[in-house]
């Protein structure tokens, strides 16, 4: 049992959690997730660390109310307890040797992105952050970008906040503006992630993506979050999260990812209606 | 008076019909007579070659003898010396390849249900006994195991037993490993697992749940920072292996261990569970072995026609004879001398069928072993919803990655010697599916053992 010890909402539907769980704090790595059961009878969902604080022993996490178990865990408060917490899985980010990388995230993938940033900016590395979101309510970490990076853009779909447009505009014109990256990483939707880095192929600049499928154990035992790589069956929890951008089949990824939406939303609308006879 | 009856006796089971609507337990035990009434089949030979048929060496005719006379506790207390878990091996262990092959009855007739009176031995005990087990006085010496699963467990027993502060390391929420997350309750009722966990700890053993060692922790932190003398490895089978055909990243594609956890670890099997599973009409299993009966049979609980594709024929089955028997009067279908070419899908990239091309074996090689042979122009395909590949794993990474000096087969499989389980690090011992590959729960329960008695001598020897 872990407890919460501060709960954030960040706009209507990604909430942060600070968890205290050292041992976990103390080796996690940005790129590292999580795997959580709210309660007894809970899935095991898997959460990127957004943020990790090895001094106070706790781990954060920003999830998206998505499903019945996000659901679950939002009526959580500080104080609570999650029934099942472990970590850190998954191979972390390789920032080494970087100086100037492009940090693409998207939507609630910014808040996977951040630490990333964070990190790169610690190492002295030149850091120019994209992140995007539909409109202004949902963005978020914009502070924390800010002091992460050396240039920062914000974009929104519809224009309600910073520039209006899509990540990979942005992120097209630093490179025309002549900038040389490194690599870029991109953490976000999988639909952006595929258009970030068949943008970046063209230019040929390298390019790792930040997968999250679905996934049971998240120690190498189900297969579940397999997914192709250059052509070969890999497994995101042992062999990732992240990977060459360029190798992936996103289409394959994107068709695997909606496996259990018509189950999700049922279950969603189910959890929602029992959490509505409550308040009556 | 011997009783010279040729076949042992039947064990009581729900009827195939029912059962395959339900995941109840299939088999429901002998009665006291039923049991009484074997045990006397037992000749009480000279030789006792049974007993050399056990990885953990039970000392079966003195245990049945007790049977016999009616004295359940005190064949239990005979059981328990060798075994950690007799209820779960009296339910899972292939009997007729170890104990029961060896039987002095099975020359003219069949066998002493050896195995049926050991789960009757352990089931009586567990349903009766309201004593605890006593901690023994501890020595002193903490000791490590990685993994809950059957290795894992049984060297912690043993270690228990002498006095050791013994420390076991879950990766996942719930202890057992694959009897929680693999082995079905139709087959091995998860009640039985928890009884078995609770008496160990009741010799003290220290359950840590949620922890992943090569992740969470090190083994070099736990014998450096937390000061564990002597670590178990027990972190069983790895990642699912499949075939490399094309179609197999298609939605409703699983493999078996995927299937098999959401169905048991995360109680898909219940009605009212929220874990999602894809109920096919049509399941096509590919693979023989005890896992792929399981799926299966999990398969065909949940509401399938299910189809079992296998490339040699029915006596090279790897399962155990009593779950290949179960799985055809339960209804599953059997495809002899098949192998999958390739997975195809719909429009939306959901599985629509299975290419398969028939098999021909050739003659046994010097392993002994017939080897399926393509036959040429022989492809068709095969209607299904969803197909659960079960043809295997391979070894987890992760302990092997994060741990220097730890070497391991090319295949990923852990070196490690093999009466003792020593690896290649000092103080550091390893057993089970992690070391030899998917392999049964009383193999990687006898390494287990092994390694236990190793690590005491080990760690005593420090001492002098």
């Amino acid at each position: 049992m872990n407890q919460i010890i501060k709960k954030q909402i960040l706009n209507p539907t990604v909430t942060l959690m600070e968890i205290d769980a050292p041992m976990i704090a103390k080796k996690a790595e940005p790129g590292q997730f999580i795997i959580l059961r709210v309660d007894e009878n809970g899935e095991r969902i898997p959460l990127t660390i957004a943020d990790y604080n090895r001094e106070k022993g706790t781990v954060t996490i920003i999830f998206q109310i998505v499903g019945a178990s996000t659901e679950a865990l939002n009526h959580l408060n500080t104080g609570d307890y999650i029934q099942d917490f472990a970590g850190p899985l998954g191979k972390a980010t390789e920032t080494e040797g970087l100086k100037k990388v492009a940090v693409v995230g998207g939507g609630v993938g910014c808040a996977i992105a951040y630490p990333v940033a964070k990190k790169l900016h610690e190492q002295g590395c030149e850091v120019h952050s994209i992140v995007g979101f539909r409109n202004k309510d949902l963005v978020i970490l914009e502070e924390e970008f800010k002091n992460a990076s050396s240039k920062l853009v914000l974009m929104t779909d519809d224009g309600s906040y910073g520039e209006k447009g899509l990540v990979t505009d942005a992120l097209k014109a630093l490179i025309e503006d002549g900038n040389q990256y490194d690599t870029v990483i991109t953490i976000g939707p999988l639909i952006m992630m595929k258009f970030v880095c068949s943008l970046t192929k063209t230019y040929g600049v390298k390019t790792i993506a930040s997968m999250n499928p679905i996934m049971i154990d998240g120690t190498g035992m189900c297969g579940g979050c397999r997914l192709s790589v250059g052509g070969k069956t890999k497994f995101a929890c042992v062999d990732g999260p992240d990977f060459e951008g360029f190798e992936i089949d996103f289409d394959e990824a994107i068709a695997r990812s909606s496996i259990y939406k018509p189950f999700e939303l049922k279950a969603h609308e189910t959890l929602c209606n029992l959490y509505k006879m409550e308040v009556k | 008076m011997p009783n010279m009856s040729l076949i042992k006796n039947e064990m009581p089971a729900q009827a195939p019909e029912i059962r395959n609507k339900n995941f109840l337990e299939v088999t429901l035990g002998y009665t006291r007579e039923q049991a009484i009434d074997e045990a006397k089949r037992c000749l009480n030979c000279k030789n006792k070659p049974c007993i050399g048929g056990c990885p953990v060496q039970i000392h079966i005719p003195e245990f049945i003898e007790e049977v016999a006379e009616g004295n359940f506790e005190a064949a239990y207390e005979i059981i328990t010396r060798s075994s950690s878990l007799p209820a779960v091996c009296g339910r899972v262990c292939p009997q007729e390849s170890q104990c029961e092959q060896k039987c002095v009855r099975g020359i003219k007739g069949e066998a002493v249900a050896i195995g049926r009176l050991e789960r009757f031995v352990a089931d009586y005990h567990n349903g009766g006994s309201i004593a605890k087990a006593v901690k023994p006085a501890s020595n002193g010496h903490k000791v490590a195991v990685i993994g809950s699963g059957p290795s894992g467990l049984a060297c912690a027993g043993d270690l228990a037993k002498k006095g050791y502060e013994v420390t076991v390391f879950e990766a996942l929420h719930l202890a057992g490993g694959v009897l929680v997350y693999g082995i079905p309750e139709f087959r091995l009722p998860k009640a039985i697992v928890q009884k078995e966990i609770n008496t160990l700890k009741e010799l003290g053993v220290e359950i840590a749940t949620n922890v992943i060692v090569g992740k969470t922790l090190t083994i070099e932190e736990l014998k450096n920072e937390y000061g564990f003398e002597a670590v178990f490895i027990g972190s069983g089978a790895g990642l699912p292996r499949f075939m490399n055909i094309p179609g197999e990243n298609l939605k409703g594609v699983y493999s078996a261990n995927e299937f098999l956890t959401r169905v048991n670890l995360m109680k898909a099997y219940n009605s009212d569970s929220t874990t999602p599973i894809q109920k096919g009409k049509k399941v096509t299993v590919v693979g023989g072995g005890n896992v792929a009966m399981d799926a299966a049979r999990c398969a065909k609980r949940l509401g399938a026609d299910v189809t079992i594709v296998y490339r040699r024929t029915e006596k090279e089955l790897p399962a155990r004879l009593e779950e290949i028997e179960h799985a055809k009067e339960e209804g599953i279908n059997f495809l002899f001398l098949t192998n999958p070419l390739e997975i195809k899908g719909d429009e939306n990239g959901w599985v629509s069928g299975i290419r398969c091309q028939e098999m021909v074996l050739s003659k046994p090689d010097e392993s002994g072993r017939a080897k399926p042979i393509p036959l040429e122009d022989s492809d068709f395909d095969v209607e299904t919803e969803c197909v659960i590949m079960s043809i295997g794993t391979s070894p987890n990474p992760l302990i092997k990655s994060t741990t220097k000096g730890l070497e391991t087969q090319r295949w990923g499989g852990i070196i490690a010697d093999e009466t003792t389980g020593l690896t290649s690090l000092p103080g550091v011992y390893a057993g089970g599916d992690a070391v030899t590959g998917a392999a049964t729960v009383i193999l990687a329960m006898g390494a287990g053992k092994a390694a236990a008695a190793a690590m005491d001598t080990y760690i005593k020897s420090k001492g002098e």
